[in-house]
């Protein structure tokens, strides 16, 4: 992996881990030399040493987001094995210590407690779901932590303690469906979402923006999460004749809607109608099966099959790592980025010192992430590209458009909310 | 809410959501048959029924993955055998449970809600270790993911009508199996004076333990269908249990009709509330109807007349 803003002196460093090879001890003693004191680096009184730093990782691994939450996990580990590996973090391994948030959100903010005031680790990479992350913010906030959360949501955020890896709502819904509208002449639309804030959220900017643009939603449905029978509301859309299904609904109610959607002679491979989704990743279609989801589209910023070497070297990486069988989704690859931009950000800063880290981040980019490159924005969100991908049998997405521009993101939209 | 739609189109509606409601009693019924017989004819509060119909699912995924290795040929016709031998899977599983566990808490009722609620959690565990966290997908022959075409609006989706075909066969089997064979006769006896039965010569411990695999058994086939509709992970079960109970309670408790019955009325319910409402408040307003009715008669819609 091509490192070049991340160590000037990574040649200066291969030296010096040479000399402690050939002169043993003494070398070592050099090496623990030219790392900054302690005292210079860190004035918050966090778990950093003259040869480690600590961080935690919160992610439920036990519960029904582990389905989801597992490959963050995984590709938080990769990235700080990385790290580790190229020299780490001012001269200091990364060693982390992992949270089980175990899918209910009391237990996140006692475990995002833990880790900041017992465990007094230098940044965090988790959280998955909207209600998991508004139940660690007072926490990061009490405790001044820093959050790097890895999802994509529903937007109307920002805290100074939370750098958001994931795209905001609009980022993902407005390319999107001008793209669908440009391609595929789109009037009518129809909406469909589980029962909670983040489809709720992105609904509500989707509506908006097609009214605005003097289209039609021809119909707007909630279930309830985990929900597995949706004929009636196949049946309403064959009645209602969208040219577009906009689809977010979330997790297992995935699979049974688009099988259902395939057994009722809904054929997403035809002109019409469209499906659209900013729900279904790569990991979700493993569930659904790719023959069932042929031919539907999906707007997000990143899919496994995007064909540049940063992400060759990624997805290389990962499979060594987690095994060949793997797959890739939009939030793992966001997951990656979290300790790659904090590496960055405390680099730029000089020091692990929150308020100055947080001082640091505006304006960080990444030219090594596996989506391209992303910069992030002084609200704590990132720039970046949203693509459209064409679903193909072999559970992959194929890259059919992106936007010529990073997308600039806007939590607090105006007139959307 | 009508205004908006044709006479013609109306029809079509309620000619769709009349099927739609069909499937939906179909899936109930599958899901709910099996807990009734555990629930129902021994008193058994079965919380890993979920498990169980998860068990089903995972042996159709392994069998579906062992025909596409090895005997693509076949591919089409693995779900017959996927079925069949997770019927045998889970009622094994379910005889073991029995034998190691649920035979020493008849006495306790209550106590079984608990140790089968442990049992699936070490289920859950057990499903996440070996087949990983994520949802596995299951692939299916081509055959049972199309639909016939009725009218231009009117599909009627294969598997739906698969799933109907199964729910017809299992049920009458279990009606015969309780009602027509002398085994049947043993059941209901235990059921209903367990010393009694005891002392003409009835082996109740077989008779519970017959009974008790059976319902498990049930539910192994129950997941191996909803592979066609559901999800597979290792929490899938859980979502199916509240319904499952909501029906058989509904029903009446011991009776098999009652369980058959509440199927057909809360699926049709809310099958036709569903096109004019919106989903979520579909299934709020179902919820509220069964607990009105269960207030006023707390036996359940068909009630068994015993002598306490």
């Amino acid at each position: 992996m091509s490192t070049h803003y991340l160590s000037k002196n990574r040649v200066a460093r291969m030296l010096r881990r040479n000399f402690s090879a050939a002169l043993g001890v003494g070398a070592v003693a050099l090496l623990l030399a030219t790392n900054p004191s302690v005292a210079a680096v860190n004035t918050t009184g966090l778990a950093v040493t003259d040869t480690e730093v600590t961080v935690g990782i919160l992610h439920s691994v036990t519960g029904t987001m582990s389905i989801s939450e597992t490959g963050s996990v995984q590709a938080e580990k990769l990235a700080i094995e990385q790290i580790n590996a190229t020299g780490g973090v001012l001269g200091r391994k990364i060693k982390f210590i992992q949270e089980d948030g175990a899918s209910d959100w009391p237990t996140f903010a006692e475990k995002s407690k833990k880790l900041l005031v017992k465990d007094r680790v230098a940044a965090v990479f988790g959280c998955w779901t909207s209600a998991s992350r508004k139940a660690v913010l007072p926490v990061f906030e009490q405790y001044n932590g820093m959050l790097y959360y890895p999802t994509f949501y529903e937007g109307l955020e920002q805290s100074p303690n939370v750098i958001y890896t994931g795209q905001e709502a609009t980022q993902q819904i407005i390319a999107g469906i001008d793209w669908v509208v440009k391609e595929k002449g789109a009037k009518k639309f129809f909406l469909l979402g589980s029962d909670y804030i983040w489809p709720r959220t992105s609904n509500k900017i989707a509506r908006k923006h097609i009214e605005k643009i003097g289209l039609k939603v021809v119909g707007e449905e909630y279930y309830p999460l985990g929900h597995t029978q949706f004929n009636s509301v196949i049946n309403k859309m064959k009645l209602k004749k969208p040219d577009v299904i906009y689809a977010i609904v979330v997790g297992g109610s995935n699979v049974a809607f688009y099988k259902q959607l395939k057994a009722a002679g809904i054929d997403m491979t035809k002109e019409k109608p469209a499906l659209l989704t900013i729900s279904v990743t790569e990991d979700e279609i493993r569930g659904i099966g790719g023959e069932n989801i042929e031919g539907a589209y999906a707007a997000m910023k990143y899919f496994q099959s995007l064909d540049n070497p940063n992400n060759k070297a990624f997805v290389k990486a990962f499979k060594e790592m987690w095994g060949e069988d793997i797959v890739i989704g939009d939030v793992t690859q966001a997951a990656y980025l979290g300790p790659w931009l904090w590496k960055a950000a405390v680099e730029k800063a000089g020091s692990f010192d929150i308020d100055k880290i947080r001082a640091a981040s505006p304006g960080i980019e990444l030219t090594t992430a596996p989506e391209g490159y992303v910069k992030i924005h002084p609200n704590h969100h990132l720039w970046s590209k949203t693509r459209v991908g064409l679903a193909q049998p072999d559970g992959q997405y194929k890259v059919v458009y992106e936007t010529d521009e990073l997308m600039e993101p806007d939590p607090f939209p105006k007139g959307y909310q | 809410m009508f205004s908006e739609y044709s006479t013609a189109e109306l029809m079509s509606i309620f000619a769709m959501q009349g099927f739609a409601g069909l499937i939906l009693f179909s899936v109930f019924v599958l899901m709910a048959l099996g807990l009734a017989i555990i629930f129902g004819q021994m008193g058994v509060i079965n919380m890993a029924h979920g498990e169980f119909m998860i068990l089903g699912a995972y042996v159709t995924y392994l069998i579906s993955n062992l025909f596409s290795e090895y005997m693509p040929a076949l591919f089409s016709m693995y779900f017959f055998l996927a079925m069949i031998v997770a019927f045998f899977v889970a009622g094994g599983l379910g005889a073991f449970v029995e034998w190691a566990m649920i035979r020493h808490l008849y006495k306790r009722p209550l106590d079984t809600l608990l140790a089968t609620w442990g049992l699936s959690l070490i289920l859950q565990q057990f499903y996440r270790t070996v087949f990983g966290a994520r949802e596995v997908g299951v692939s299916l022959p081509d055959w049972l993911m199309g639909s016939i075409p009725l009218t231009d609006v009117i599909d009627i989706p294969i598997n739906g009508l698969f799933v109907m075909a199964l729910t017809l066969v299992i049920s009458v089997s279990v009606y015969l199996l309780m009602f027509k064979s002398n085994w049947g006769v043993q059941v209901r006896a235990v059921v209903q004076n367990r010393p009694m039965a005891g002392a003409v010569g009835i082996n109740t411990e077989k008779s519970d333990r017959v009974t008790f695999a059976l319902g498990c058994g049930i539910a192994g086939v129950a997941g191996s269908a909803f592979t066609m509709i559901g999800s597979t992970g290792p929490t899938a079960g859980q979502l199916y249990i509240v319904d499952t109970f909501l029906v058989v309670v509904f029903g009446g408790a011991q009776s098999l009709l009652g369980t058959i019955a509440s199927a057909f009325t809360i699926s049709q319910a809310q099958s036709s509330m569903e096109f004019f409402l919106s989903g979520s408040m579909a299934k709020v307003l179902t919820l509220l109807v069964v607990v009105g009715i269960l207030m006023l008669r707390p036996q359940g819609l068909f009630a068994l007349k015993i002598r306490h």
